[in-house]
C-alpha cells in the first residue's frame, strides 16, 4: 500500500514536505486531482498518481496548468473536493482562468497550491505569488513546516467551502523539499462524484453576470477578512515591545533568532499564515503598542506594505520596516543567520556574531554544473545542429527543459529564453527582424504544453524558421512524468490515448516535417540542412527515448565505448560534445565505462575512428 | 536539546539523499528531533547536491554560512567548495576518492592535489577525518555504497546523538532488501576505519 494512504492515526512518519501536503490533502478527503508537473512542487503530484492507481482518487497530469485548474474548478462545481498543483510560474500559465474564477466560485473544496522558488534554484523568475491573492481576490493560506502544511490543507478544504471560493495554498521550495517528523491523522471519505445543478446566470460570466459576480467577491473579500482576523494560523507568540511580523519560513528563522538572541521577554511574534486578506484589525491591535516593527518576509513587501496602511489607518508612527538597503532584500532567499543578524541590528541586541572562515587562500577551483547526462540524446541534436549551421549566422531559440542546459559551450545551443513554449513564437520575431536563419529548440511535453499555439503561429503568418522537437518520450527535467505524446500501454498504464507528434505537426500544415534519430550522426547532419534550407516553417522530430529513464527502466543499456590506441589526441569528442563520461588521464583521452551510455556518437565523429565499442 | 548542524554535499547520483533519509529514520526511531532541507533539482544531471540536517529543538531547515558543527563531504573538491559553511571548531569528514567534473577534463580549471585539498581544509576547521570511502564501499561489496560507508563514518564520530543499530534498523527499513546486507556491512567498513 502506499506511504500516505495508510490508516494509522498518530503514527510519526518522517516525511517530505511535499508528502505531507499530498498526505494533507487526502486525510482531508480530496477526490480529484491535477497538475502540469514543476520543481518544486513536483512530489505532490507524483504520490497523486501513485495513490491513484491504487484507490479511487482521481488524478491526471494534464496538458498545462490552465487546462489543469479547468478541470479541477469543474470537479469542484460538481461539489467535489479536488486540488490542483503547480509551480509559481504555473500560475501564469493559469491566471486567465483563475481570475474569473474567482468570481465564479466554487461548490466542493477547490485549493490551488502554488509552490514559489525563492533564489530559483530551478526556475526562470521568483516572483512572488502572493500577489495573485491580492490580484484575484482570492484567500491565501502559507504553511511554515512541514506538519503545518498537513494540518493546514483540511483547513484550507474547509475554508474553501465557507466561502465558496478557491483558496491559494502557497508554499516555497525551503518547505517543499524539507523534511521533518509528521503525525497522520484520520483520513476523510473521499466522495468522488457529484453533481452539477444548472444555473446559467450565476456560471456564464457574460459582462451581466460577471458584473453581479465581482460585487459577490468583494462581499466575501470582507467575510474572508473577517475569518483571517480570528484565524488559529494567525497566531501571537510571546510579548514584549517590539514587534515581528512574519510568514512561511521565515516565522523559523525568526523563532530560532528569538531563542539565539535571548530576547523573547523582549519581542513579541506574529505569525500570519493566513495572509490574503491581511488580517487588518489583528494587525492594528499587534503594532499599535509596539515600540518598533519590523517585518521579516521573503519576496516582495507583501504583507509590509499593507502592515504600513494600516499603520496609516490608525496614526501609529513608529517605526515599520522590512525590506530595506539596511535590513531585508527582495531578493533570493532568506537564512537563520541573516534574519539573527537583522533582527539584533534593527532593535539594537548586541551579540557576536561568528567570524565567517577565511577563504583567501582556497584557488579557483574547476565548476560543477549541471549538465546533459552522458548519453543524452539531446547533445547529439545540438552538435547535429552546429556542424549543420557552421559558419552560418544562426539565432537559437530554446524553451523550458533538459535541454535548456544547452546553451552551454560546448554546444552553444540556446540564445534566448523566456517561459515554456516561448521558443517558437520568439523565434519567429527574430526571423522576421533579423537577416539569421532561427532555429527553435522545444520539448517533446513542453511542445503540447504550449508549443503549439506558436507553432500554429508560424504557419498561418509563414515565418521563416526550424523548429527541433526534441522528443525523449517523457517530461524528463522534472522526474519522468508522463505527457500527451506518451506510450502509457508500453509502461502498463492502462485507460489512456497516445498522440502522435508528427500528426499535429501534418495537421497544422507544416510544409517540410522530418523525423530523426539523433545517434544516427550522419542522416541527422543532413536532414537537418535539409530543413534549414527550406524557406518558410520546418519541423524536425528528434526521437530518442531519455537516457536516464530507460536506465532506471533497465531498457536500452548499450554497451560502454572505449578510447583505442588508435586515437591520436585530436580530442574533436571531448571539446565538441561535452560529454562528462570523458575525463583526461595523462594527457589522454578516456571514457568511464561507468557512465557510458554506448550511444556511440563520439565513434561516428572521431576522425581516426578511434572509439570502440567494450567487448 | 542542544543544537547539532550537519551538512552534506555530494556529487549527484552519489547517493548522499538516501543516506540523509537514513539518517532521519534512525533520528525518528530515537526520538531525536530533527528536521532537513534538500536542493535536488539537478540531483541527477551530476551537479553539486547538498542536504542541511538539524537535531535538536530548532525551527529552521537550513544551515547558514560557517555554522556547520559537522560537515560530511563525498568528495574531495567539493569539501573544499564548501568550506565556506564550517568554523574553526567543525568536524570535517571528507571521502578522498576524486571524481573530477568535466569542466577540469576539457581544461577550464585545475582539480587541485588531493594533499593540498587537505591541508587548506585541516587549517581552517576543528578536525578533519578522511577516508577512502570508495574503496571500502568495493570491499562491501557494492561500488554504489559510499553513502553508507560515509554514514558509518559520521556517526562514528559521536558527535550526533544516533547510534549504530538505529542506523541498521532504517537500513533494514529504508533501502532495497537486496542491498540491506552490503549497506550494513559498509556503515560499519565506515566506522571501523575513522576508529580512534
Amino acid at each position: 500500500m502506499h506511504k500516505l494512504l495508510v490508516d494509522q492515526p498518530g503514527a510519526t512518519k518522517f516525511l517530505l514536505g511535499n508528502e505531507a501536503i499530498a498526505r494533507g490533502a487526502i486525510e482531508a478527503g480530496v477526490a480529484f486531482t491535477s497538475t502540469y508537473p514543476g520543481t518544486p512542487s513536483s512530489e505532490i503530484s507524483l504520490n497523486f498518481f501513485q495513490m491513484s492507481r491504487e484507490s479511487d482518487l482521481y488524478f491526471e497530469y494534464s496538458t498545462n496548468e490552465k487546462v489543469a485548474l479547468e478541470v479541477a474548478a469543474a470537479a469542484a462545481n460538481a461539489g467535489v473536493r479536488s486540488m490542483c498543483v503547480m509551480k509559481h510560474v504555473g500560475v501564469n500559465v493559469a491566471a486567465d482562468t483563475l481570475m474569473t474564477l474567482a468570481y465564479v466560485g466554487v461548490r466542493g473544496g477547490l485549493v490551488i497550491l502554488t509552490a514559489d522558488d525563492p533564489y530559483m534554484f530551478s526556475s526562470q523568475n521568483e516572483q512572488d505569488n502572493r500577489y495573485y491573492g491580492k490580484l484575484s481576490g482570492l484567500p491565501i493560506l502559507e504553511p511554515s513546516s512541514a506538519e503545518e502544511a498537513k494540518e493546514m490543507m483540511d483547513y484550507a478544504f474547509e475554508l474553501s467551502e465557507q466561502l465558496q471560493e478557491p483558496v491559494l495554498f502557497r508554499t516555497t521550495t525551503r518547505l517543499n523539499h524539507s523534511t521533518a517528523p509528521v503525525v497522520l491523522g484520520e483520513m476523510k471519505k473521499r466522495v468522488t462524484s457529484g453533481d452539477f445543478p444548472k444555473d446559467p446566470f450565476n456560471y456564464v460570466t457574460v459582462p451581466a453576470v460577471s458584473r453581479k459576480l465581482h460585487v459577490k467577491l468583494l462581499k466575501n473579500l470582507e467575510k474572508a477578512e473577517a475569518l483571517a482576523c480570528e484565524s488559529a494560523y494567525n497566531f501571537i507568540k510571546g510579548s514584549g515591545g517590539w514587534g515581528i511580523i512574519c510568514n512561511g519560513v521565515s516565522y523559523n528563522y525568526v523563532t530560532d533568532a528569538v531563542r539565539d538572541l535571548n530576547i523573547a521577554d523582549k519581542v513579541k511574534v506574529l505569525r500570519v499564515g493566513f495572509s490574503h486578506p491581511m488580517p487588518k484589525t489583528l494587525i492594528q491591535s499587534f503594532i499599535k503598542d509596539c515600540e518598533k516593527v519590523l517585518v521579516v518576509e521573503e519576496g516582495e513587501p507583501f504583507m509590509e506594505e499593507m502592515v504600513k496602511a494600516f499603520a496609516q489607518e490608525i496614526q501609529y508612527t513608529n517605526p515599520v520596516k522590512g525590506k530595506d538597503p539596511e535590513l531585508f532584500s527582495r531578493l533570493f532567499e532568506f537564512d537563520p543567520a541573516m534574519v539573527r543578524s537583522n533582527i539584533a541590528k534593527y532593535f539594537g541586541v548586541s551579540y557576536d556574531a561568528k567570524d565567517l572562515t577565511d577563504l583567501s587562500d582556497i584557488p579557483e577551483l574547476p565548476q560543477r554544473p549541471p549538465t546533459l547526462c552522458a548519453g543524452c540524446s539531446h547533445r547529439a541534436v545540438f552538435y547535429a545542429v552546429n556542424q549543420a549551421t557552421e559558419g552560418a549566422g544562426t539565432i537559437r531559440t530554446t524553451d523550458i527543459g533538459c535541454y535548456t542546459l544547452g546553451f552551454l559551450p560546448p554546444l552553444s545551443a540556446g540564445d534566448f529564453l523566456i517561459c515554456m513554449g516561448s521558443s517558437v513564437s520568439t523565434g519567429c520575431g527574430f526571423s522576421k527582424t533579423t537577416d539569421k536563419k532561427v532555429i527553435s529548440f522545444i520539448g517533446d511535453s513542453t511542445f503540447f504544453h504550449s508549443g503549439i499555439p506558436g507553432l500554429v503561429n508560424a504557419v498561418f503568418n509563414n515565418h521563416d524558421v526550424n523548429l527541433i522537437i526534441l522528443d525523449n518520450q517523457i517530461t524528463a527535467m522534472t522526474g519522468h512524468q508522463p505527457h500527451p505524446g506518451v506510450d502509457m500501454k508500453g509502461m502498463n498504464y492502462n485507460g489512456f490515448n497516445q498522440i502522435s507528434i508528427e500528426s499535429v505537426v501534418k495537421g497544422l500544415g507544416v510544409e517540410h516535417i522530418s523525423v530523426i534519430k539523433p545517434y544516427n550522426v550522419k542522416k541527422s547532419i543532413a536532414a537537418i540542412k535539409e530543413a534549414i534550407a527550406h524557406k518558410g516553417v520546418s519541423v524536425i522530430i528528434a526521437r530518442q527515448g531519455c537516457t536516464l529513464f530507460e536506465k532506471s527502466l533497465k531498457k536500452h543499456v548499450g554497451k560502454p565505448f572505449y578510447v583505442s590506441d588508435k586515437c591520436k589526441n585530436h580530442k574533436n569528442c571531448l571539446n565538441d560534445l561535452g560529454c562528462p563520461a570523458f575525463y583526461v588521464e595523462e594527457d589522454k583521452v578516456r571514457i568511464n565505462a561507468a557512465l557510458c551510455s554506448g550511444c556511440g556518437v563520439c565513434a561516428q565523429i572521431c576522425p581516426e575512428h578511434a572509439i570502440l565499442p567494450l567487448k | 536539546m542542544d543544537i547539532t548542524r550537519l551538512i552534506i554535499v555530494a556529487v549527484g547520483g552519489q547517493g548522499n539523499l538516501l543516506s540523509s533519509k537514513v539518517l532521519g529514520e534512525a533520528a525518528c526511531r530515537l526520538g531525536v528531533p530533527v528536521r532537513m532541507s534538500e536542493i535536488h533539482g539537478m540531483a541527477q544531471r551530476g551537479g553539486v547536491v547538498e542536504s542541511a540536517m538539524i537535531f535538536g529543538d530548532a525551527q529552521s531547515t537550513i544551515i547558514s554560512d560557517g555554522e556547520a558543527d559537522l560537515f560530511l563531504a563525498f568528495e574531495p573538491l567539493e569539501a573544499l567548495r564548501a568550506l565556506n559553511r564550517c568554523n574553526s571548531k567543525t568536524i570535517v569528514i571528507t571521502n578522498t576518492s576524486k571524481l573530477p567534473p568535466f569542466t577540469a577534463a576539457i581544461g577550464k580549471g585545475t582539480y587541485p592535489d588531493i594533499e593540498i585539498i587537505k591541508g587548506l581544509i585541516q587549517s581552517k576547521v576543528g578536525q578533519l577525518i578522511t577516508l577512502d570511502a570508495n574503496a571500502l564501499a568495493k570491499e562491501a561489496g557494492n561500488e554504489l555504497s559510499v553513502n553508507m560507508v560515509l554514514l558509518g563514518a559520521l556517526i562514528e564520530t559521536n558527535v550526533l546523538p544516533i547510534t549504530a543499530d538505529s542506523i541498521h534498523e532504517a537500513i533494514s527499513e529504508t533501502t532495497k532488501k537486496a542491498f540491506v546486507e552490503t549497506n550494513i556491512k559498509a556503515v560499519e567498513l565506515g566506522r571501523s576505519a575513522v576508529k580512534q
